[in-house]
């Protein structure tokens, strides 16, 4: 973990609500696909935890929807405006573990840390799926930059306006058999949903309300297999046959 | 250095500040960060017999000026506590800490009194009869005097440590729980835990935490806990830590004027990992400023 500056370069409206902001500043402590930053905001008590979307040495990018105070705070950052981040907060994806064909799963808000993923993977070689899903067309984002790196994508909306009709699921389901390895990413559901069908090892990535983000005030605790552990700290990736699901 | 220095129940603390239990962990998170002996003492994550869970999340809910928590004691249990997590903080921190004990019974706060008081890092235990996210302990036991005695006097017994007693604000009369506390031999008072809240999530039209309840936190009950070191100090005879919402050296010199020997700071670190830190080397300027001298003799300054 690592505290420091930095200055936003430029932030742009992709989709409905969901915003690309880029910075400059110190990244070293990122070190994994999957870990996130946590933002420190004016007027607001608590940082915003924010998944990293891509990294390079001095370089930052952080996709997130406008859901409340602080995001949308954000969304209205401009170009030098300067923010304190916490770099290097979580466990990250373990790409070690990928095989020779990943399937990476990104639901909605939840896409945004599969770009560094493929990004790493791609570059060694890797042939990545990526099922990508979303509510409707208007909320489509970043499926051309993956299919870019060398991904093959597979878009699906709820409404079928775009790709697939459904939800991410039936696309996951068609792969069976040929993928080695399952990352994931999305809302509680459709982790869930993603898990049971998975027939390979897998990682997902959990979401929680956070105090610190660093693991000192057990506020995002999560029960597991192999017992307590903080979303923020031991997560928010968590191995599939650790999870134990709340209900 | 000696300007900082106070005296806390027997026990030398280079300065006063102290990061606050359940907001600190067990120390060795923040030592990756900075030096931590630089701290006064640390008071360290609330420990009960049996390991604890918590509660179901979100544990968590932002508030202006603060933060509602419903953790509910999660902690490996005192074994574990004591063959773990205070070895790792032992190599990290060299200098006592305030062991911080709940409980569901008397039986329970003694028993765990009396194995963590005996360990060789811990200088004092801090009593915490406050802690409003369990049910049937915690601040069942803080909020009525004759059961505050009672948990206070029982591990008094075995304690091989001074006993702090941490209170609840959530009471009619702070005060009358602090002289049952000094009545039953507590050796020191820890004032304020957190105060009752809670928040409703307007999207889903039910509340934030899956508690229903949490704690307060934050600068927004700094003027809480002023008040209530300020009644307390004039009620009792005893050493006061003041915590509550602290987040600036001019925030650990108010409290002392208004009565606390020693200082906790609890949810700045939330936010600010450094908050300590900063907050110890702020100090000097600071006192500089208010014609300090040295800081134990400003304790209790303000009252008339």
């Amino acid at each position: 973990m690592k505290q420091s500056i930095f200055t936003a370069t430029g932030v742009e409206c992709i989709a409905k609500n969901t915003y690309d902001l880029r910075l400059s500043g110190d990244t070293s402590d990122i070190l994994r696909p999957g870990q996130f930053v946590n933002i420190a905001l004016d007027g607001l008590f608590l940082r915003r935890p924010i998944s990293v979307c891509d990294a390079e040495e001095g370089f930052l990018r952080l996709i997130f929807k406008a859901v409340g105070k602080g995001t949308e705070r954000l969304a209205a950052a401009k170009a030098g405006d300067r923010f304190d981040i916490l770099t290097g907060l979580g466990n990250g994806y373990d790409t070690e573990k990928s095989g020779r064909t990943p399937l990476l799963v990104g639901g909605g808000a939840g896409l945004p840390p599969m770009y560094m993923l493929a990004k790493e993977l791609c570059s060694r070689g890797k042939k990545v799926y990526v099922a990508a899903g979303f509510n409707s067309a208007d909320e489509i984002f970043l499926t051309d930059e993956l299919a870019a790196l060398g991904a093959e994508v597979v878009v699906c909306t709820a409404d079928g306006s775009v790709g697939k009709k459904g939800f991410v699921t039936g696309a996951v389901a068609e792969l069976s058999g040929k993928y080695t390895h399952m990352f994931a990413c999305g809302p509680e559901p459709m982790l869930r949903a993603v898990w049971e069908l998975c027939d390979s090892d897998g990682q997902f990535s959990f979401e929680e309300r956070m105090g610190c983000g660093f693991g000192a005030c057990m506020g995002c605790t999560c029960e597991t297999i192999t017992g307590p552990k903080r979303i923020c700290r031991e997560g928010p990736v968590i191995g599939k046959d650790e999870i134990k699901w709340k209900s | 250095m000696e300007k900082l220095s106070v005296n806390l129940c027997g026990m030398e603390l280079s300065n006063p500040v102290i990061p606050a239990s359940g907001t600190f962990g067990f120390g060795y998170e923040f030592a990756e960060l900075y030096d931590i002996n630089i701290l006064g003492s640390i008071a360290v994550k609330g420990t009960t017999c049996s390991p604890r869970f918590g509660n179901p999340t979100p544990r968590i809910a932002e508030t202006p000026s603060g933060v509602l928590n419903s953790v509910g004691l999660q902690n490996p249990g005192v074994d574990a506590v004591l063959s773990e997590e205070l070895e790792k903080l032992g190599s990290v921190y060299s200098k006592p800490v305030l062991a911080n004990v709940s409980g569901f019974s008397v039986g329970e706060y003694a028993a765990c009194a009396e194995k963590l008081s005996a360990h060789p890092r811990v200088g004092a235990i801090e009593l915490n009869v406050s802690c409003p996210n369990v049910h049937g302990g915690g601040m069942s036991f803080g909020t009525d005097p004759r059961s505050a005695a009672e948990v206070t006097e029982a591990v008094k017994k075995v304690s091989k440590k001074p006993v702090i007693v941490k209170l609840s604000p959530n009471v009619t009369d702070i005060c009358e729980i602090a002289r049952a506390c000094e009545s039953a031999g507590a050796d020191g008072l820890c004032l304020i835990n957190t105060l009752l809240g809670m928040r409703l999530d307007l999207k889903k039209r039910r509340p934030i935490l899956a508690n229903i309840t949490g704690g307060l936190s934050g600068p927004a009950v700094f003027p809480i806990a002023v008040r209530a070191v300020w009644q307390v100090w004039e009620a009792v005879k005893l050493p006061i830590i003041g915590v509550g919402g602290v987040s600036s050296a001019e925030d650990v010199i108010e409290l002392m004027l208004a009565g606390a020997t020693a200082v906790e700071v609890g949810a700045a670190n939330m936010r600010d990992p450094f908050a300590c830190r900063d907050i110890v080397g702020a100090l000097p300027e600071t006192m500089k400023k208010y014609g300090v001298e040295r800081l134990r003799d400003i304790i209790g300054g303000a009252h008339g």
